[in-house]
């Protein structure tokens, strides 16, 4: 907790730099709004007006936080002009995604790990594909869905399930891996199974690995759901929200959208390394 | 002799029981649908070569392996799409991508120009200096840092790629909003990383550095520079595929009529799925191209670094 301090002084500098931002951003267009109404402004009317725009070019940060609650607790939960409806959405959508894909991920690395014809065939193709902006192909898998009739969950789903799986996947292989051969000589001189090689040795000793990138698999998965909101039609979710707000120029709330997705971000990856420390803690792998 | 006889025998039953397995995917891959047998065909046999060259476990074979698995995906993807007249519409077959893209060159140039070369570049470069100067900037205050360095985790965990459309607003339909959104999207991470790397001098080396009573700038030029260098690569790299992921969405709020993410956006719309895969076999081409690059530079920065040395595969 020693960094609290020097966290909280950043966090404030921040702010501070926001706000002045906002006054510097936003006041040619109230200069502009009072030399055509043919009145002199005060600094302390400019510095007012500058931060109470209903459209400013940059909001200040109680109009986002305002924006914020006002979606999060001013609606209905059903509305559709609430963060937390559309908040949902897109979280159902990552979940699925990501159980699918790190599921996938896993399996396939537990065969990479047995079979080296798998090993030499996929993995540098797994690998590759790190360096490939994955992301580009979300528009078109909405689309082709939307084609066949399918809409709504299951195509973002694809899309987030896909961009989790190549991290899960390398991660997940690199920590099958991480047993060296004098522990994998021991295991061998207590005449064990290739079951119980794997079951006690190598996945154990593979979960530290499996979390890291299970953190960067949900982050991964989030953002592609939200890019898979953003093609036309779509309505409901943060993405859709992001895009209808810059349709309509309606500053604040892209802003609140945009922190309601770092917010959904942040939950996520804290919920998982809070169960990664309850499971390294019950597996006696404390760190 | 004994104990190597029982391991090949144990080799041949794990062989015979995969061969099992696939003679039972091939079974019922085959009960689903006749029509499958060539594909199935071409697997297996794609399959059992690629089991045969894996034994050798060298730097050719291994290559080998790869490249014919990836042919052998290709090659299934055209036979599934003949064999079951998939319409373009869905998925287009190999050939007419290739087709597309060999008839669109001009057309992806101008766009990999746009997209790559002016958006994703540039706010690369622009975001990875700035990331540097503030990394050796705050590193001589440990309070900052203290604040700073779980902030920049924090943030480089977020989906950043949402103020595209705040960015877009500001900077306009070109290449710049495209490349402030770069900017923003790989900055933190490089920040980590090098922070980490200009932290990551020993006391020893430090106290030769005061033995030679070496002034901060002869310090930092001689000895942590350098020694940051592994870190630094390390952020430019994971970055580069953030570069292009993030001048490719950008162009999903509002772009000129050129661009990789305009082009992908309204070839879509039109149904086009053919230029799209070339579109996105473009994307794919930059980012490993990028990628290689930004490795063979570290290469040759950090020959000196134990992970360059003797390396295999």
């Amino acid at each position: 907790m020693k960094n609290a301090i020097p966290i909280l002084t950043v966090l404030l500098a921040l702010v501070v730099i926001w706000y002045l931002a906002a006054i510097g951003m936003n006041s040619a267009w109230v200069r502009d709004q009072a030399a055509r109404a043919g009145t002199e402004l005060t600094t302390t009317e400019l510095v007012k007006q500058t931060l109470t725009l209903e459209r400013p070019v940059l909001p200040a940060p109680h109009q986002v936080a305002a924006g914020l609650w006002d979606g999060v607790a001013g609606q209905k939960i059903t509305s559709k002009r609430s963060l937390v409806w559309h908040g949902w959405v897109t979280l159902s959508a990552t979940l699925t995604g990501f159980a699918i894909g790190s599921l996938a991920g896993i399996l396939l690395a537990v065969g990479i790990v047995h079979s080296r014809t798998m090993d030499q065939s996929v993995m540098p193709w797994a690998v590759a594909s790190q360096t490939v902006p994955i992301l580009a192909i979300a528009p078109m898998v909405i689309v082709v869905f939307a084609s066949a009739g399918i809409t709504g969950l299951l195509p973002k789903a694809i899309i987030a399930a896909w961009l989790s799986f190549f991290p899960v996947l390398v991660g997940m292989v690199k920590g099958l891996r991480t047993p060296d051969a004098m522990q994998l000589d021991q295991m061998k001189s207590w005449s064990a199974s290739g079951g119980q090689v794997f079951w006690r040795l190598r996945l154990p000793s593979s979960m530290p690995y499996l979390f890291a990138s299970l953190k960067v698999g949900i982050a991964a998965a989030l953002v592609g759901t939200i890019v898979g909101e953003l093609p036309a039609g779509a309505s409901a979710g943060l993405g859709a929200r992001l895009l209808s707000g810059s349709y309509y120029g309606q500053t604040v709330q892209i802003w609140a959208a945009l922190f309601a997705a770092a917010a959904l971000a942040a939950i996520l990856v804290i919920a998982i390394g809070r169960i990664e420390g309850v499971t390294l803690r019950r597996m006696g792998l404390v760190r | 002799m004994k104990v190597l006889k029982l391991e090949r025998h144990a080799n041949m039953l794990i062989g015979l029981e995969a061969l099992a397995g696939w003679l039972a995917i091939l079974v019922t891959g085959l009960l689903i649908s006749p029509k499958l047998a060539p594909v199935l065909l071409v697997w297996l046999c794609a399959w059992i070569f690629n089991t045969w060259l894996a034994r050798f476990d060298t730097r050719l074979t291994r290559f080998l392996v790869a490249l014919i698995f990836g042919l052998t995906i290709i090659a299934l993807w055209e036979m599934i799409v003949r064999i079951y007249a998939i319409p373009p519409l869905i998925l287009p077959a190999p050939s007419r991508i290739a087709a597309s893209f060999v008839a669109n060159i001009p057309l992806l140039w101008g766009d990999f120009v746009q997209t790559i070369v002016k958006g994703a570049l540039t706010g690369w470069i622009l975001g990875g200096a700035a990331a540097v100067l503030t990394a050796i900037a705050i590193d001589r205050s440990p309070f900052l840092q203290r604040g700073l360095l779980p902030i920049g985790n924090f943030v480089a965990a977020l989906p950043i790629v949402g103020i595209a459309p705040i960015l877009v607003m500001w900077f306009g339909f070109d290449w710049q909003s495209k490349a402030a959104v770069v900017v923003v999207m790989v900055f933190f991470p490089i920040l980590v990383n090098m922070v980490a790397g200009l932290a990551a001098t020993d006391r020893m080396q430090r106290d030769q550095m005061a033995t030679w009573a070496a002034p901060y700038g002869q310090s930092l030029w001689k000895m942590r520079l350098p020694a940051a260098m592994p870190f630094l690569f390390n952020g430019l790299k994971i970055t580069t595929t953030l570069a292009l992921i993030g001048a490719i969405v950008a162009e999903f709020f509002g772009s000129p009529t050129t661009g990789m993410g305009f082009r992908i956006s309204t070839a879509v719309g039109r149904l086009d799925l053919p230029l799209v895969w070339a579109e996105i076999l473009v994307a794919a081409i930059a980012g490993s191209l990028f990628y290689g690059i930004v490795a063979l530079i570290e290469k040759k920065v950090t020959f000196w670094h134990p992970s360059q040395r003797n390396q295999r595969g």
